[in-house]
């Protein structure tokens, strides 16, 4: 193997598996540091940053971060990041200080913005600070999009949502609320130098072909306009027995409003197996815990309705079956359909993208599924002006995939207003230093706790069951968020080789406690790895090579299960191993990056 | 500030036959100097005992006093242990040897120990063949005590502080064959790939086993100059032979051309399957052997690997006759047979 080139910043930006993972790529062990040391505010600032909605995204982040985090492969279960963020939102200070005060100077150039959920909202934050002026539309009374429609008040809190959303309007944004568009050539006949599109997948897939969905029709519900009419507090109350059919995470925020608004037998009810349902697995923990039983492997039939009255569903019992290319497919098991009793029926079986306001005719080409053809990187349309992000350019994701999306769009907006080429992005910001401040001691806490993730507390089932805008979740306290912190292995902290130095000693060999260094012969990848002390198998995890040595040896480090607990440095003599914390920031629109 | 070492193992470590992974047989944290020879000497026994599926409670670690002898602490918790008094580590293991022989005994010398204070004791245990692994961890000067020479220390050899040592040294390999040691190797710290093989072969050995490991003190004895630094090992070694040792019941699938490689059969049925490398060399023959490390000298070069074996020796229990079982084990009715036995006793003697 060629030895790794270091100074290419996604080296080392792999290493930080969370951050990687992550698609705002948020700097997470540096900000957990910060949480360690009661730098709340700092900590937050961090993730304002990068994910600009801390307190919103520290409740309801779909967290890819830790089905990557390190400590997920050497432990039990990965270090609890998403609650983590929250308590940087629970117990800042005055972060708004820190924040860019506008007025900003303008920059003469206007951009209208489409829907106010997440993407449309990290727009607005990113192109506000450099001087655009800013439109944004949306239908309903205030910003917030599907966090404020979609996420239940017991899952995030209105104050906190608002919160968020308000530290971007502040920044001088011209809101244009209770505005439905309902025509993209009428904006773009207006003097905006561009349009960012991002209205999300507003639209509920429904089941029209089900026998009785039309008779059934009043106790009917297609779940994300049934969440939205809650949270807009038009719906407030639910049959005693409710069926909710889907096994996403939408059917889990209906199933668990439903039990707030009356329903007291309700039951999800999904066509795949348990462990194949897309809700996030704590999701499922929270509806089990609400005693809401979730029924898998059948199939809806039919809605049975007496008397113009709904009366419940007959489903039919299925079980997966996989070819050899591991593809489902789900057969019935024989047995005689089931009939399931419901005074209502909340209908999530997923949700699907929307544009019938936008005219054919303005040069925005759209594939066969009727979706915009965009580009993945720069999020630009076939039309030069429009950009699409969040929901609304490759169908539904999550918030903090549509912040990412956000920035990125932000950046394609302002290369194309200051007559840039949109392909060429902008470097991230990246930082390297030691970490060395003795023999054995080092500006980050080394030392790896043996502590299991601890839990979340929650309020009394007795009190979220019955006020639907209690929060469930109380967060960590402080103690319990500072221990936590200290789960986090610090994989930003990267163990930096330099060849000159080494006298092969073979000291950081014998003591690094996961095996990860080995001193051999050079080979190609594939063999290397088995050459390995113990044989590389994880290849979604690069080998750190270095360059010859005096015994015409190399040094290969698998970078798979390092805990970064500096051993290796500390044990090696000449500091040819060096702990040195590597800080990288997507730059944002207008900003220079810098190494 | 650390000394303290994460639980947290490679999930995929490998069990031995005993079912246990190789940090089984880890001890505490070494505090030695960062980069001692001495510590990728433990990690060699570490993993040896692991690899020869050694049960933990029938090994006993031995050691005396200084550097070297603190390794008791850092490999094999879960073993028997005895730290004793300055070079007499040989008297301890050797009582502990007579009262049982049932537990393999793993001594830790360092070049002070062995070659200075302990001199008296380590002569004579070769000589009565104790069935043990003495391993000398040797850095040519008393690290413990600030760097000053030590006997093992050669003629010419610089120190830190600028001073040349004026006398001969001490070649504990060529004083080990001379004695009738009947297993002598020689090895080096930064190399693992010799020395674990030599310590599984050694500790398979039925009789008196000595290592002589040069293990460079990287605080005191690192120097340019010195004939024990890392540098000048790595430009002086030479090996006698490549080393495998084959567990009995393993077939030997490794081939080498013809007249360059030689089995040596053990007790057991097990091998070391040697790949040479010096000419005019037999481990068999004790004066080919002693022929070779002086060779060697005269050039100026360290000659490692297995030097001199003779594996149908007797131990000290063969040549007493000694109790096979242990002591701990014999019961009131072994050691007192009654009237009858003695009146038995006594007729002999008429």
């Amino acid at each position: 193997m060629k030895p790794t080139d270091i100074n290419d910043p996604e080296y080392f930006h792999k290493v930080v598996d969370c951050q990687h993972a992550c698609p705002a790529h948020t700097p997470v062990p540096e900000y957990i540091r910060l949480i360690a040391e009661q730098k709340y505010t700092e900590a937050y600032m961090i993730n304002w940053d990068s994910n600009v909605f801390p307190g919103v995204l520290g409740r309801t982040c779909d967290r890819p971060c830790e089905p990557a985090c390190r400590r997920g492969r050497v432990d039990e279960e990965p270090v609890a990041i998403c609650r983590l963020k929250r308590v940087a939102a629970d117990n800042k200070g005055d972060v708004k200080k820190h924040m860019p005060q506008a007025p900003f100077p303008s920059n003469g150039k206007k951009v209208a913005l489409i829907g106010a959920g997440p993407a449309s909202l990290t727009v607005a934050r990113d192109l506000a600070t450099i001087g655009y002026e800013l439109h944004l539309y949306d239908e309903h009374k205030s910003g917030g999009g599907f966090m404020r429609s979609q996420i239940p008040a017991f899952r995030l809190p209105e104050t906190v949502l608002n919160e968020e959303v308000n530290y971007i309007l502040d920044l001088g944004i011209h809101t244009h609320f209770n505005t439905y568009v309902s025509s993209l050539k009428e904006i773009l006949s207006k003097d905006y130098d561009a349009v960012f599109i991002g209205t999300g997948a507003p639209k509920g897939r429904d089941l029209p072909d089900l026998a009785g969905r039309q008779e059934g029709a009043a106790n009917i519900h297609l779940g994300i306009n049934w969440l939205g009419s809650v949270a807009f507090e038009h719906t407030k109350e639910i049959g005693k027995k409710v069926i909710v059919l889907g096994g996403g995470n939408t059917a889990m925020d209906c199933c668990r409003t439903a039990r707030r608004l009356g329903g007291e037998e309700v039951k999800v009810v999904v066509r795949s197996p348990f462990k194949e349902m897309k809700a996030s697995p704590w999701e499922k923990e929270d509806a089990a815990h609400e005693d809401i039983p979730i029924i898998d492997n059948h199939v809806p039939k039919s809605f049975v309705v007496e008397n113009g009255k709904l009366k419940g569903m007959m489903f039919e019992k299925v079980k997966a079956v996989y070819d050899d290319k591991g593809k489902r497919q789900l057969v019935s098991q024989g047995g005689p359909d089931v009939f399931i009793e419901a005074d209502d029926v909340l209908i999530a079986v997923g949700q699907e993208n929307s544009f019938p306001w936008i005219e054919r005719d303005l040069g925005i080409e759209f594939d066969k599924w009727g979706m915009p053809v965009v580009d993945a990187v720069t999020f630009a349309s076939t039309n030069k002006k429009v950009f699409f992000g969040g929901d609304a350019s490759f169908g539904p994701k999550n918030v903090i995939t549509a912040v990412a999306q956000g920035h990125q769009g932000a950046i394609s907006i302002d290369l194309m207003c200051t007559n840039q080429d949109l392909n060429v992005r902008p470097s991230p910001y990246v930082n390297l230093v030691s970490q060395k401040m003795g023999i054995h001691e080092w500006a980050f806490d080394s030392e790896v706790v043996n502590d299991d993730r601890h839990v979340v507390p929650q309020a009394d089932k007795k009190q979220t069951l019955t006020n639907i805008k209690k929060e469930v979740e109380l967060g960590f306290d402080h103690i319990t968020g500072f221990k936590e912190a200290e789960r986090c292995l610090n994989c930003d902290v990267q163990t930096v080789f330099t060849t000159d130095k080494c006298i092969e000693c073979d000291a950081c060999v014998d003591i690094c406690p996961v095996a990860c260094i080995t001193f051999t012969d050079n080979a190609e990848e594939s063999d290397l790895r088995s050459m390995l002390k113990i044989p590389a198998t994880n290849l979604s995890q690069d080998i750190y090579v270095s360059s010859v040595l005096p015994t015409n040896r190399i040094m290969a480090k698998d970078e798979n299960v390092c805990l970064h607990c500096g051993l290796c440095a500390e044990r090696c003599p000449t500091s040819a191993w060096d702990m040195t914390k590597f800080f990288y920031n997507v730059t944002k629109a207008g900003k220079k990056a810098c190494h | 500030m650390t000394y303290i070492r994460p639980k947290f193992r490679h999930p995929e470590l490998i069990k031995n036959k005993l079912g246990y992974t190789v940090d089984y047989y880890e001890g505490a944290l070494s505090t030695l100097c960062a980069g001692c020879g001495h510590d990728s000497i433990s990690a060699g026994i570490i993993q040896a005992c692991y690899e020869m599926n050694i049960e933990p409670h029938k090994l006993a670690k031995l050691s005396g006093i200084g550097c070297s002898s603190k390794t008791p602490a850092y490999v094999l918790s879960n073993s028997h242990g005895f730290n004793s008094v300055h070079g007499r580590m040989p008297s301890v293991a050797t009582g502990a040897n007579l009262a049982n022989n049932d537990l393999i005994y793993l001594g830790v010398s360092g070049d002070g120990d062995t070659a200075s204070i302990g001199m008296g004791q380590f002569v004579h245990v070769i000589r009565r063949n104790l069935n043990m692994l003495y391993i000398v961890m040797n850095n040519g000067c008393y690290g413990l005590t600030k760097g000053q020479d030590s006997a093992t220390a050669d003629q010419g050899s610089k120190n830190k502080s600028g001073n040349i040592n004026l006398f001969e040294s001490i070649d504990l390999a060529s004083l080990s064959i001379e004695l009738g040691a009947t297993f002598v190797a020689q090895s080096f710290s930064g190399d693992k790939t010799q020395l674990v093989p030599l310590i599984k072969a050694a500790l398979n050995h039925p009789g008196f086993a000595f290592i002589n490991v040069i293990s460079p003190c990287v605080t005191f004895n690192n120097n340019v100059g010195s004939t024990k630094s890392y540098d000048y090992v790595r430009q002086h070694v030479e090996a006698t032979a490549t080393v495998d040792f084959v567990p009995e019941m393993t077939e030997i699938t490794t081939t080498y051309e013809e007249g360059t490689t030689k089995q040596v059969k053990m007790h057991d049925g097990s091998y070391i399957s040697l790949n040479k490398l010096a000419q005019d060399w037999d481990p068999l023959d004790r004066l080919s052997a002693m022929n070779a490390v002086q060779n060697a000298r005269a050039k100026g070069e360290i000659l490692t690997g297995l030097l001199y074996v003779n594996p149908d020796c007797s131990d000290l229990h063969e040549m007493l006759q000694t109790s096979d079982r242990p002591l701990n084990s014999l019961t009131k009715s072994d050691l007192c047979p009654g009237s009858e036995m003695l009146k038995e006793i006594n007729a002999d003697l008429r």
